[in-house]
């Protein structure tokens, strides 16, 4: 864990440029969507996971439901030894275990194949109502996007983890405004509030804010952190630039972001 | 069968602390024994069939063993997706079981219809499909699969033969044989090809699993070269089943089936069965042109 605040930016940028450099290379992956989730990432894996393995605790369960950010928790998964580094390398070709989706018989830490949007938050509800049937301890954590708030099983696994009060639930919303353009979701505390959860809001890059948001104590009620985030976090040509959404950053484009050839 | 469904699940939830039921809010009355007893293990989850697919493969990964139960077009079609990754992709285990095969919504009308289950299963890689025939058999499928790992279809239908087989998942059982054609009965419309059959030279070949199929009893009863597919659903459904079996072989195929055309009817299944020719006398028309060419 690096408590050094300049350490931690070392560490994030260096993984940031990972995430890019993958990208780079397969020419496939949705890098500022990565960029988005990576503090969280840091945060729930680093400090969350890492404090309650440490203390003998049921450690969080982790579904990354917006599929399509795996690049991030790729390199989690890499900074924790999860996965090789090596995999890394070899993001996105035919033989490899990282795509651009995650596939959970091939990776080691992927809970969930995600892709298709909205698959994530009802798997995680049953993973903690089987928690309950069971007598398991331990959280569910699912991670969704903002546009992906628009699909209606969001909604559908919202009603059902309040009408059940799944406190071992919580939901990471990484409102990054993607969908802005589209079908905006905003009020997103108050609507998954109507639900019966229980609803906070913080700065998704701040990292006490996050740690304090995913260490609440249960409440009898399913949990949804509404993180407001930047797409593209860390790299200034793509902070809120539609256009990077789904493109992959040339090896001019990495000197350029990152000031040397990765 | 629906009785069966009921009686077995129930038995099941009482012996076997893995199974929780999922009931889309119908059925429920059936299972309200089960859920005083076993309130954790029994719901009636509501109707929203896409999540209820994605919570029930998030029981399996709990090491769960879902048995998910509504209408099949909401089962099947309406939350597709849902069972293509949330099951089949990430190799989890289950249970479907559906009501309303194809046309038993009759007087509902084509909202409620479901005649392309098995054939739309039939593209989900690792998906078993069963059909079968009676109670009896309904219940000895579902004993021997609700555990297994895969994802299981079972198939709940108002038509019933009048007698049972001895069925087991990836077996076809050989009814008589004969030499001019060979005619696979598929689930409840086996009393119908026995009648349809009775003083024909044929073989008849009585199915309740789709997927696995038994392609090897098939193929050892193809050697007439004609086979009549009768498929108490959309016609020509297990034709990449059958396809398969009889690679290399010449065959002339049809099938009597429910044609691919919205039945705006109401009525009954059989008002829908007898408009269509899914009868003895359908069946023998359809037989007499595959065997007249």
């Amino acid at each position: 864990m690096a408590s050094d605040p300049v350490a931690l930016e070392r560490e994030l940028h260096a993984m940031r440029r990972e995430i890019a450099a993958a990208s780079s290379r397969a020419g496939e992956g949705h890098v500022p969507s990565a960029l988005s989730i990576l503090d969280l990432l840091w945060v729930e894996y680093r400090e969350v996971i890492a404090a309650q393995e440490a203390a003998g605790q049921a450690p969080d369960t982790f579904i990354l439901s917006k599929g399509h950010a795996s690049l991030g928790l790729y390199a989690l998964l890499v900074s924790i030894g999860t996965i090789p580094s090596a995999w890394l390398d070899q993001f996105g070709t035919y033989d490899s275990h990282l795509g651009g989706h995650p596939d959970s018989n091939q990776v080691p830490g992927v809970v969930a194949s995600t892709g298709s949007l909205g698959h994530g938050l009802p798997i995680g509800v049953g993973m903690a109502l089987a928690k309950r049937i069971t007598g398991q301890d331990g959280r569910i954590v699912v991670l969704i996007g903002d546009g992906e708030a628009n699909e209606g099983t969001v909604w559908e696994s919202a009603l059902l983890a309040g009408h059940h009060a799944l406190e071992n639930l919580v939901c990471i919303v990484d409102h990054n405004h993607s969908t802005d353009r589209a079908l905006m979701v905003d009020s997103l505390a108050a609507k998954f509030a109507a639900f019966g959860w229980n609803a906070v809001e913080i700065d998704g890059h701040d990292h006490p804010s996050i740690l304090q948001a995913l260490t609440l104590a249960p409440t009898g009620a399913p949990t949804v952190v509404i993180a407001e985030t930047i797409k593209g976090r860390g790299i200034a040509q793509m902070e809120n630039n539609p256009a990077w959404h789904h493109a992959s950053p040339t090896s001019a484009d990495l000197v350029e972001m990152f000031g040397d050839q990765s | 069968m629906r009785g069966a469904f009921a009686r077995v699940t129930t038995e099941l939830i009482d012996t076997d602390e893995r199974v929780v039921a999922l009931l889309g809010d119908i059925g429920v009355f059936a299972f309200r024994h089960a859920k005083e007893a076993h309130p954790d293990r029994v719901y009636n989850i509501g109707i929203l069939e896409q999540s209820t697919i994605g919570l029930g493969a998030g029981l399996a990964k709990g090491g769960l063993i879902p048995v998910i139960h509504t209408i099949a077009p909401f089962l099947v079609e309406r939350a597709l997706e849902q069972i293509k990754i949330d099951f089949a992709y990430q190799q989890l285990p289950g249970n479907l079981v559906s009501v309303g095969a194809s046309v038993d919504y009759a007087a509902l009308g084509c909202t409620h219809h479901c005649p392309g289950d098995v054939g739309i299963l039939s593209n989900v890689p690792g998906v078993q499909i069963l059909v079968p025939g009676t109670a009896a058999e309904f219940e000895s499928l579902y004993r021997q699969t609700y555990a297994n790992a895969s994802l299981t279809y079972t198939r709940i239908s108002e038509l019933v033969n009048a007698d049972s087989s001895d069925v087991e998942p990836g077996r076809i059982e050989v009814l008589r044989t004969g030499a001019q054609a060979c005619v696979v009965a598929f689930g409840p419309v086996k009393d119908a090809v026995l009648e349809a059959c009775a003083d024909a030279d044929v073989t008849v070949l009585y199915c309740t699993s789709v997927q696995p199929f038994d392609a090897a009893t098939l193929r050892a009863h193809a050697g007439s070269g004609r086979i009549l597919l009768v498929e108490p659903f959309y016609e020509y459904s297990t034709a990449p089943a059958v396809l398969s079996a009889l690679q290399g072989l010449p065959a002339a195929i049809a099938s009597t089936g429910i044609p691919r055309e919205f039945l705006r009817g109401y009525g009954s299944v059989d008002d829908h069965y007898e408009a269509i020719g899914l009868t003895p006398r359908g069946i023998r028309a359809s037989l007499d042109r595959l065997i007249d060419g």
